[in-house]
């Protein structure tokens, strides 16, 4: 018993000093941080993403704090948290933030397993970045999505799932903060960036493939085949389209999203975010002499 | 005397030699041939010919550009088709040249009989070029330009030339039915580059299980005079490296008879296995004074510089349970590997591998309309379970990795950080050192597949650097 007390004592009393060493300790070396870190970390989303270009959020709250000492935050952005975010920052510093557009990631391959029939089996580990570094890819095109789902781990946000009948991502735009994670891990940078466009309605080229028309053809029924009908078409609208290495590019700033450009595509190979409506192609003439007025 | 081999790790994976008693025999000719402009390591051949061109068999199609290149030629006599691409190992297109066969006319002052020219009448410059001019480059698979070898930069020294032929990869046989059915060749081709680099020996490594073959060489090294003094060799083997002391460019070939161990045909390995000097991480052999070849090279580079016949064919061996007919053929460049399976009776089912190369180093083809290359020492088709993988299990740190790595690494470990992005500590840990020989993931009992992994990091970390 007596032995059991005087362990109890003696630790008891050790803690007790130790308490008041550290305690001592931490009064008189205080370190005293900027308290506005706090604040501003507060505000924003907490997710650690790191699509601002810094280590987290608190490496974002570090940077504006920063910048706002110099008086200036045009530079930084957090992508996921859009403009609320951004205005929140304002109005605590009491200056102008950026204002973009919101943007969001868009797949350009249209390489299903029902357009790209499989020619060869992988095996090896289910990673896109391996398995681009081994072959060109089961369908046979050596630009095309490998369909391992590197892009849907490093998506913080959910908004991104593989499509499992046509072996694709897929990316829901409700979700999608344009974060960008997804454009730095797919080996084949398939995916880019670009505005949401007016009422929400985008057209885009569903195909990355330079190669010939021909050997693109070959490999996958849904690549774009360098035609350049497309093109002719939009030539007359905005212009927005320009071939380049075979293959079609569309300039989102240009583009009014008119979808004339969408049944003359021999292989389907142009997306839409909306339902493109024929008996609407008319009223979109209208469209087209507005915007050239 | 126990029998001679290199210190850390390595194994024996069952050898499947099949084809080690069928002799080298001709492929018919192609009735196309598509050249690629790459067969080397480094930047691409320039394109010297265009459509409609008529060539013959050893025409100069493309020639070196920059440092590290090497030439192409023509493999078959007929009209350039066009200049476009065709796809590699990976399906990835590359540049190459489509020529259509006729006839089979030859350039002229290629000597395509096999009479033995033993004397070397040029100097060493004038046969690194003539070896650089006949596009030779490594034929063990690494298909390095044989000419930057022999370059060795002022201020170094070389006491030692090293001979490839162990053939460690299971199922290849190319290089031994070469070694038995060319000794002579083999010898004077070694005896040549000895030549070339001034130093008193060549050692041609031979694994044990190639008894024939070392016979077969050492009768032939004594009939030509060429076997060292008594004494000489072990000395040599002894000595720690220096400078070669040989004004006359006269000396010695022996060959070694070592002990069957998978990877003995890496370069750093058959080094220490032979003179027991290790190369320190991220050197060449040339730091330890040695030079390494293959013996398909040096059997080259004696057809290039005593015959003048550049590089247009290569013995390839065609195995595996899915061929009819598997054997050692004399194929030309640029035959694609479809029409050699048909040759060969191959059929055809959904699941099938094909690998160019062995099965521990060799690249899995995507399609068959692929070439056969400077580097292509063999093509095996695999049946069904044969080369299936299996589930992957997870790591249980049992450690067979790091015991058989024969570069002393932690491939788990390289493994796992490479898949977490942590390309700094994979480098500290000596990732770039791996010589992707593949027996980690062979002993796997897990079935992971580490070497992919490392040698994605390998990439991944030569992109930064590059950036």
């Amino acid at each position: 018993m007596n032995s059991v007390l005087i362990a109890m004592l003696s630790l008891g009393a050790t803690a007790a000093l130790l308490a008041l060493i550290l305690f001592f300790v931490s009064k008189k070396f205080v370190v005293i941080g900027d308290e506005r870190q706090v604040d501003v970390q507060a505000l924003l989303p907490g997710i650690n993403c790191g699509a601002c270009g810094f280590a987290g959020c608190g490496g974002f709250a570090s940077a504006l704090l920063k910048a706002a000492d110099k008086g200036d935050l045009a530079d930084l952005r957090c992508p996921p948290g859009g403009q609320p975010v951004m205005d929140g920052i304002g109005a605590y510093f009491g200056l102008q933030t950026s204002s973009a557009e919101k943007v969001i990631a868009v797949l350009r391959c249209g390489g299903s397993c029902q357009a790209s029939s499989t020619k060869v089996h992988y095996q090896g580990p289910v990673s896109c970045t391996v398995s681009h570094g081994l072959f060109a890819g089961e369908g046979g095109c050596s630009f095309g999505c490998l369909g391992q789902g590197d892009c849907v781990d490093v998506c913080k946000f959910d908004a991104l799932s593989m499509n499992a009948k046509t072996g694709l991502p897929e990316i829901d735009a409700q979700k999608c903060t344009g974060c960008g994670a997804c454009l730095k891990v797919c080996p084949r940078t398939l995916f880019f960036l670009r505005g949401l466009g007016k009422r929400e309605r985008r057209v885009w080229i569903n195909c990355s493939s330079t190669e010939k028309g021909a050997l693109a053809r070959k490999n996958c029924d849904k690549a774009c085949i360098g035609c350049a009908k497309c093109v002719k078409v939009c030539e007359g609208i905005v212009g927005a389209i320009s071939l380049v290495n075979n293959l079609a590019q569309l300039d989102p700033d240009k583009c009014i999203a008119c979808g004339k450009c969408v049944p003359v595509c021999p292989t389907a190979a142009i997306m839409t975010s909306f339902e493109l409506v024929k008996s609407k192609l008319n009223s979109i003439d209208a469209l087209v002499t507005e915007v050239q007025a | 005397m126990k029998s001679m081999t290199f210190s850390k790790g390595g194994m024996h994976p069952h050898d499947h030699k099949l084809t080690a008693d069928r002799p080298i025999e001709n492929m018919i000719l192609p009735a196309t041939v598509w050249i690629p402009l790459i067969q080397h390591i480094g930047s691409p051949a320039q394109v010297l010919v265009k459509e409609g061109d008529l060539v013959k068999v050893g025409t100069l199609i493309a020639k070196g550009q920059g440092m590290i290149s090497a030439p192409v030629h023509s493999s078959v006599s007929g009209t350039v088709i066009k200049v476009d691409t065709v796809l590699d190992a990976g399906g990835f297109r590359k540049p190459a040249v489509l020529i259509k066969r006729d006839g089979d006319n030859w350039e002229e002052g290629i000597v395509r009989n096999f009479d033995l020219v033993k004397s070397i009448d040029y100097s060493p410059d004038q046969i690194t070029d003539k070896i650089n001019d006949g596009g030779l480059v490594g034929k063990g698979g690494a298909t390095f330009p044989t000419r930057v070898k022999y370059l060795v930069p002022p201020g170094r020294s070389v006491d030692t030339l090293l001979i490839n032929g162990v053939e460690c990869e299971p199922y290849l046989t190319s290089d031994h039915r070469l070694m038995l059915e060319r000794p002579e060749e083999v010898v004077l081709g070694s005896n040549l580059l000895r030549f070339t680099l001034g130093v008193k020996l060549a050692i041609i490594g031979v694994e044990e299980n190639k008894a024939d073959a070392i016979k077969i060489l050492r009768q032939t090294i004594d009939a030509m005079g060429l076997s060292p003094p008594k004494g000489f060799l072990q000395a040599h083997m002894k000595a720690k490296a220096g400078p070669s002391d040989n004004p006359s460019r006269a000396g010695y070939i022996a060959v070694i008879a070592l002990k069957v161990k998978y990877p003995q045909g890496a370069e750093k390995q058959l080094i220490e296995a032979i003179l027991g000097r290790e190369v320190p991480s991220g050197k060449l052999p040339l730091d330890v004074g040695v030079i390494v070849n293959n013996v398909a090279t040096a059997h080259s580079a004696y057809k290039i510089v005593q015959k003048h016949k550049p590089m247009v064919e290569r013995i390839v061996t065609v195995t595996g349970d899915g061929i009819a007919r598997p054997g050692n053929y004399k194929i030309r460049i640029g035959m694609l590997v479809r029409e050699v399976l048909q040759e060969l009776g191959f059929v055809p089912s959904s699941n099938t591998k094909v690998i160019l190369g062995g099965p521990m180093m060799g690249k899995t083809l995507t399609s068959l309309d692929v070439p056969v290359t400077k580097g292509c020492s063999g093509i095996l088709v695999l049946q069904g379970e044969q080369h299936s993988r299996q589930a992957v299990g997870a790591c249980i740190r049992c450690a067979s990795c790091v015991s058989v790595c024969p570069m002393g690494l932690e491939p788990y470990l390289l493994e796992k950080l490479v898949g977490l992005g942590r390309l700094e500590e994979a480098e500290k840990h000596a990732i770039r050192d791996c010589v992707e020989c593949g027996s980690c993931s062979y002993v796997c009992p897990a079935k992971r597949g580490i070497l992919d992994y490392i040698r994605l990091g390998k990439a991944q970390l030569m992109r930064v650097k590059r950036s």
